[in-house]
Formats: structure tokens, C-alpha cells, sequence
């Protein structure tokens, strides 16, 4: 989606702002906004897709007005609610209103250690044949899908190379809709600054796309 | 806010959805144990070590892995060598990807959206702005985090410190040398 997350080349938003010895969380709120999303999401309702669409398909105002916790809160129960977790009466009520649902059993201390040491790598072991090879011009297509995406505005239509294959990787614009994984190779492919900015800088960017975001150059 | 987090929380909680033990786990985890420090016992090891620095910029995860930091937001990794002629530097556009078990929960600032807006577009009045000042033919490379792959700047090491220890070289080291928005000074 065309959203206000999508910020790279935006103007206007004033100076870098930087916090000496900034702590980890600035609130109590903070922490536990952090840990429910961790916790609530290993219940496998969703997949950090679609945690991800869900901070970021909202009103551009309100994302922008929003601190990156309060986007993490807003999403995570949206979320929830539509994944049938809680009901939104349940969060203005602030306590349970329906019995517990046995399927869903909470992560206790151990599984949750295991879980942040080990991870969910989103590459996929399965020898599925690149579109394109190391050096190659691609062009990014000119696409604009209101649904999830990983294909920042400012590459859109851009020509650059291919810079790395970093193997099959889930492919985020069906996973985060609900579609399925449709592995496909990831590259981080490099675009001159010339070509996006039009201003050389002797500077280029790269960027993570998908097989499906690129067309030969 | 902190109503709505807590009503979450009380009705999560109310429902068996999660533990409270282990948000508190979650919490202590982030704030206490997993922090740049881990970033920077990779970076002064790859400046002592040649032959674990080859294999970290061959194979980030597993030379990262042998030190013990692995897991969420660090699953596929990639490092990145800074010389005099190249600098790198990270950035999530859209988002806030940045490898965790080797920095930590990022700060506000890596998030917010001027550095986001701006570090693709102007990397080099970024950098001036962060008081990191490249001569005009040091080829800057921005890497914008869209997918999965976590990236760690492998700095360059600062003159003055040859024969040093890791423990002395990575107490050099900080975390914004490790997404490239600063230098590494002995």
C-alpha cells in the first residue's frame, strides 16, 4: 500500500533526533507493548507479515502522529481482534468476557527463551530457480497495490542491478494478505543515486526486492 | 496509551493468551541481556581475527552464530566492510529492521522518520549532520532493510590500536558504527 510508512525521499520532516544515553523503553507501557506483541504473536495467529500491514494500513495522519510503540499497540489489537484473539469489547472492558479457548495455549518462560534465541528465519530450503543472476539490470515494475508491500515508492520504475542473491525467501505481499508464502528469490539489488535522486553524490542505494517486483532492464 | 496497553494486557492475560512470567521475560531479555555490546564483540573480533572476519563477510549468520548471538530480527545476516574508499550504512525505510542479538532493541532516533526519510535520499548530509564528515570521492552505500536480511557495518578500525586486545577493541566500538552513522575512534 501507497502508505505514510513508506518514507524514503519524503521532505519536511526537520533534524535527526538523537537521545544521549537513550534507555531501551521510555515507559512502563512501553515494555509490555513490546512483549505483548512478541507473546501474542507466538500463538501463530498471524505471521509478522501481516503484523507489519497492520501498523501500516492506517490513516497516514495518525501513522505519523504516532510513536513507534503506540503504532506496535494500535496494530497489535486490530490484530487480535481480527484474528478472533479478544473482541474490541473485551479491551474497552479491559477484562475477558468469553471463556477461555483451549486451543490457544500461552507460551510459558522456557518457550519463549527458545523461541528469541532461535528465531523464524523467513528464507525457505527449497531449490527454486532465480529469475535473475548476479550483475543483471532489472527494472522495478511501476506497481502500486493497496495491499501489503516490501517495494519502497522511490524505486518503483527504477533501473539498477542485481548486487546479491540471497536465496528463496517468503514473499511478504501474499503472506501478509493471507495468501501463502510463494517463495521466490530475494536480491539486494543497487541503484545509483543518479538514477533515483537524480543527483550522482557518488552514492547508491540498495534494496531487498523479490523476483516478483523486477522486470529485465 | 498506557490504558489501552494495560487493558490488553488484563484481558490477554484473563484469557490464557499469554504468561506474565514470560513478558517478563521478554522485557528483561531486550532491556538487560541483548544489547550492542554483543554487536561489538563481533566487530573486535573480526578486527583481531582475519580468518573470522573472511567468514563473517561470507557468512554473517553462522560467524555471528559461533559467538552465541543468534534469534529474532537476526536470523539471516549480512556484514559489511567500511574502508577508506567505501562506506556503508544502514536504514529501514519502511520499518524498523535492524539485527537485534547483535544491537539490541534499536533507538528511537533509527525508527523515527527524518533519518528514515532522508538517509536514502541525502546519505551524505546525514552523515554531516551526524558529525561523520566523507571526503566527496568515499563512494557512500546505503542499504535499505525491506526483507528479512539483518545488516551489521563492520567498521573501520581506528589507527592506534594495533596489538589491543578484543575486550579493549570493542569497548571502541558503538552501536551507531554498526548501522555506519558514525566512526570508530581509539
Amino acid at each position: 500500500m501507497n502508505g505514510a510508512h513508506d518514507l524514503g525521499g519524503l521532505h519536511g520532516l526537520g533534524p535527526i533526533r538523537r537521545e544521549e544515553n537513550e534507555p531501551v523503553f521510555h515507559a512502563e507501557w512501553e515494555r509490555r507493548a513490546f512483549a505483548l506483541n512478541l507473546a501474542l504473536g507466538m500463538l501463530g495467529r498471524w505471521n509478522i507479515d501481516m503484523g507489519r500491514f497492520y501498523r501500516e494500513n492506517r490513516d497516514p495522519l495518525d501513522y505519523l502522529a504516532s510513536s513507534y510503540y503506540e503504532l506496535w499497540t494500535k496494530g497489535l489489537e486490530r490484530l487480535g481482534i481480527d484474528k478472533g484473539l479478544f473482541t474490541a469489547e473485551e479491551l474497552k472492558a479491559g477484562r475477558a468476557l468469553a471463556a477461555r479457548d483451549p486451543s490457544l495455549k500461552a507460551a510459558d518462560v522456557e518457550r519463549t527463551r527458545q523461541a528469541i534465541r532461535a528465531g523464524r528465519s523467513a528464507k525457505v530450503d527449497t531449490a527454486i530457480p532465480a529469475r535473475f543472476s548476479g550483475g543483471q539490470g532489472v527494472r522495478v515494475r511501476n506497481a502500486h497495490p493497496a495491499t501489503h508491500t516490501r517495494m519502497p515508492r522511490y524505486c518503483r520504475g527504477r533501473a539498477g542491478t542485481i548486487h546479491i542473491d540471497h536465496g528463496v525467501f517468503v514473499f511478504p505481499d501474499t503472506h501478509a494478505m493471507g495468501q501463502g508464502p510463494k517463495p521466490q528469490h530475494c536480491y539486494s539489488v543497487r541503484f545509483t543515486a543518479q538514477e533515483l535522486w537524480g543527483e550522482s553524490g557518488n552514492a547508491s542505494v540498495f534494496v531487498d526486492l523479490w523476483d516478483d517486483y523486477l522486470e529485465p532492464a | 496509551m498506557a490504558f489501552r496497553v494495560k487493558a490488553l494486557e488484563r484481558v490477554a492475560v484473563d484469557k490464557g493468551l499469554v504468561d506474565p512470567a514470560a513478558l517478563d521475560e521478554l522485557v528483561e531479555t531486550y532491556e538487560q541481556r541483548i544489547g550492542p555490546r554483543n554487536g561489538a564483540r563481533v566487530v573486535a573480533k573480526a578486527w583481531a581475527d582475519p580468518q573470522f572476519k573472511a567468514w563473517l563477510l561470507r557468512d554473517a549468520t553462522a560467524a555471528i552464530a559461533s559467538l552465541g548471538y543468534t534469534g529474532r530480527q537476526g536470523e539471516d545476516m549480512v556484514a559489511l566492510e567500511n574502508t577508506p574508499q567505501v562506506h556503508n550504512m544502514v536504514v529501514c525505510t519502511l520499518c524498523s529492521c535492524y539485527p537485534w542479538p547483535v544491537l539490541g532493541l534499536p533507538p528511537v532516533w533509527y525508527k523515527s522518520a527524518p533519518y528514515r526519510a532522508r538517509a536514502v535520499a541525502d546519505p551524505r548530509g546525514v552523515l554531516q549532520e551526524l558529525g561523520v564528515d566523507l571526503r566527496e570521492e568515499v563512494e557512500i552505500r546505503v542499504w535499505d532493510s525491506t526483507a528479512e536480511l539483518r545488516y551489521l557495518v563492520l567498521p573501520e578500525r581506528p589507527a592506534g590500536t594495533e596489538g589491543w586486545s578484543e575486550e579493549r577493541l570493542a569497548a571502541l566500538v558503538s552501536r551507531d558504527a554498526m548501522i555506519g552513522v558514525a566512526k570508530v575512534q581509539a
